[in-house]
């Protein structure tokens, strides 16, 4: 096997020593490394078209308006939206779940309305649903994951009905890589008469998203977990949806006229978006979109699945390593504890050979708890990775059994 | 880069390994409980006291091998010292671990000097003692962050 990726040139970051060892960056679910082109489309926005948009008639409003709304097309093209009206830019995966639970949950629940989501969320996919829940009286409702880290399907059904307002559920787990059959919980979902919302934080970097195949009302995701900047995101809405919605925050560019007997608001994507928005942000994310379309997620996939089965197999050779998540389907992500030391400690000594991992609960903390820990080590994998990457994580990994197990 | 054995050394890693003070105080006249929501750590601290004079301390929870220990350790030392004590002595070791200066501390104290190098470990290092003070003053949880 190689022992490079071809891929990993095109992110300086990469090229670093940490301490006296060079960066094995295993860390990509949290966020992962922006390659140049990234850099340099924020970089010269701010050098050469830097000014507000949709307002000014000088010519660098122009430019900045539209370098801004080429990327939200481009966004929209990847994901497989109708138009790019459906694409709202907001901060991050997080804040599109908000935007939905207020915007649309808020004035539309009830005591007596249910929203399902799963036991593997991310919290982000947790906190802004119990908020609506607080706020309404409507009560939620967890569907299981098998012992595997996949999800039990039939649960899921059996929860939903017809009091089910919602269902928001994860396309790929964060903590521990499972991605769910996200077309058929969502067939499931409408049929039962729910708006579904799909938390793609942890897909868009790594496989192809069709939201029109796939039928989801609602789908949220991150920039910067798909070699964008961050601070920038974007909520997919079906286009009916989003017209019936009020905004959920105003102010400048989201309104058509103000004045203080009546105010309208501007059209769809535009209401969902007040003040100045993240234009450097969606600029680089824009960049991210042409760099993914330029290698292809069957590519990206057949990397990625490569280094997984690699990882599997060699952290599974690995007297006292046990992995967490082993369901069929999954992303590249290993998490995995090691018998006798505890993750943080793990964290520590694989940081200290140049390998970085996340430890911890992964805001996840339901998921961990389902599985009877209060932490795991996360090993998260992109294509700038190599098997060599691996190596040295077993490596880092023997060393800590040796020192502490 | 700093040393790893300087973080983990022997003292350290045995009372990790090997705590001598797991368990719960009886008679159990203080209890704290602290989090630690960055590793997902939990830890509560009883104390038996003798009007202000902490006869015996024990820890249980889940943690780290820095925490263990250091929770561990704090146990030993502080068994028979005062309450006014007990505060002067995290003061010592909060400017050991995370400080810049070079406090006084009992030995198995100065064995955490290594953490200030790596400064993510700050809190667990601290955990036990955030907790027991809050414990001694009638507060119920605490939290490092």
């Amino acid at each position: 096997m190689k022992q490079t990726s071809q891929f990993a040139e095109a992110f300086p970051a990469l090229n670093q020593h940490v301490g006296d060892k060079p960066l094995v960056y295993l860390d990509s679910a949290a966020t992962t490394q922006k390659p140049q082109c990234v850099i340099d489309a924020v970089e010269h926005y701010y050098e050469n078209d830097n000014a507000n948009i949709h307002r000014g008639v000088h010519q660098l409003s122009m430019r900045a308006t539209k370098a801004y709304e080429g990327a939200r097309s481009k966004v929209a093209s990847l994901l497989g939206a109708q138009s790019s009206d459906e694409i709202i830019f907001v901060r991050g995966a997080t804040e599109a779940i908000n935007l939905v639970a207020q915007a649309w949950g808020r004035p539309r629940l009830g005591a007596g309305d249910e929203v399902l989501i799963t036991e593997m969320e991310h919290h982000s996919n947790i906190v802004p649903w119990q908020l609506l829940c607080e706020q309404t009286g409507a009560a939620l409702k967890v569907a299981s994951v098998h012992d595997d880290g996949s999800l039990d399907v039939d649960s899921f059904k059996e929860l939903l009905g017809e009091h089910t307002a919602v269902a928001a559920f994860a396309h790929v787990s964060n903590a521990i890589g499972t991605v769910n059959p996200v077309k058929e919980l969502c067939e499931l979902a409408s049929a039962a008469g729910a708006v579904t919302i799909v938390d793609g934080a942890q897909a868009t970097g790594h496989m192809k998203v069709d939201v029109q195949s796939m039928g989801c009302d609602f789908y949220a995701t991150s920039g910067h977990k798909m070699f964008g900047p961050t601070g920038i995101g974007c909520l997919y809405g079906k286009h009916a949806l989003l017209e019936e919605m009020e905004p959920w925050q105003g102010g400048g560019d989201m309104i058509l006229s103000v004045s203080f007997e009546e105010t309208t608001w501007n059209k769809v994507p535009f209401k969902f978006e007040a003040g100045t928005p993240n234009i450097a942000g969606a600029i680089g994310l824009g960049a991210a979109c042409d760099y993914i379309s330029g290698i292809g997620y069957d590519a990206i996939q057949e990397v990625e699945h490569e280094l997984l089965a690699y990882g599997t197999d060699v952290l599974s050779n690995i007297d006292g390593v046990t992995l967490i998540g082993t369901a069929r389907q999954k992303c590249a992500i290993l998490a995995f504890t090691v018998d006798g030391v505890h993750p943080h400690d793990v964290g520590t000594i694989c940081d200290h050979e140049g390998v970085a991992i996340r430890t911890g609960n992964h805001c996840a903390e339901p998921l961990m708890h389902r599985f009877g820990l209060s932490a795991t080590c996360r090993a998260s994998l992109s294509i700038y990775n190599s098997p060599a990457d691996i190596d040295a994580l077993a490596t880092a990994i023997r060393k800590a059994i040796t020192m502490l197990g | 880069m700093s040393d790893l054995r300087e973080l983990y050394l022997e003292m350290v890693t045995d009372h990790a390994k090997n705590p001598r003070h797991r368990g719960k105080a009886e008679p159990c006249d203080c209890i704290g409980t602290g989090n630690n929501p960055l590793c997902g750590d939990k830890i509560v601290v009883t104390v038996h006291k003798d009007g202000d004079t902490i006869e015996t301390v024990k820890f249980d929870g889940e943690g780290c091998a820095i925490s263990t220990a250091s929770a561990d350790l704090m146990a030993e030392v502080l068994a028979g010292k005062t309450v006014e004590d007990a505060k002067i002595l995290f003061d010592g070791f909060h400017e050991l671990v995370a400080g810049e200066g070079t406090p006084e501390v009992p030995k198995k104290l100065a064995v955490f000097s290594g953490v200030r190098e790596f400064p993510m470990r700050v809190k667990c290092a601290t955990l036990a003692w955030h907790t027991v003070i809050a414990a001694l003053d009638g507060a119920e949880e605490v939290s490092t962050e």
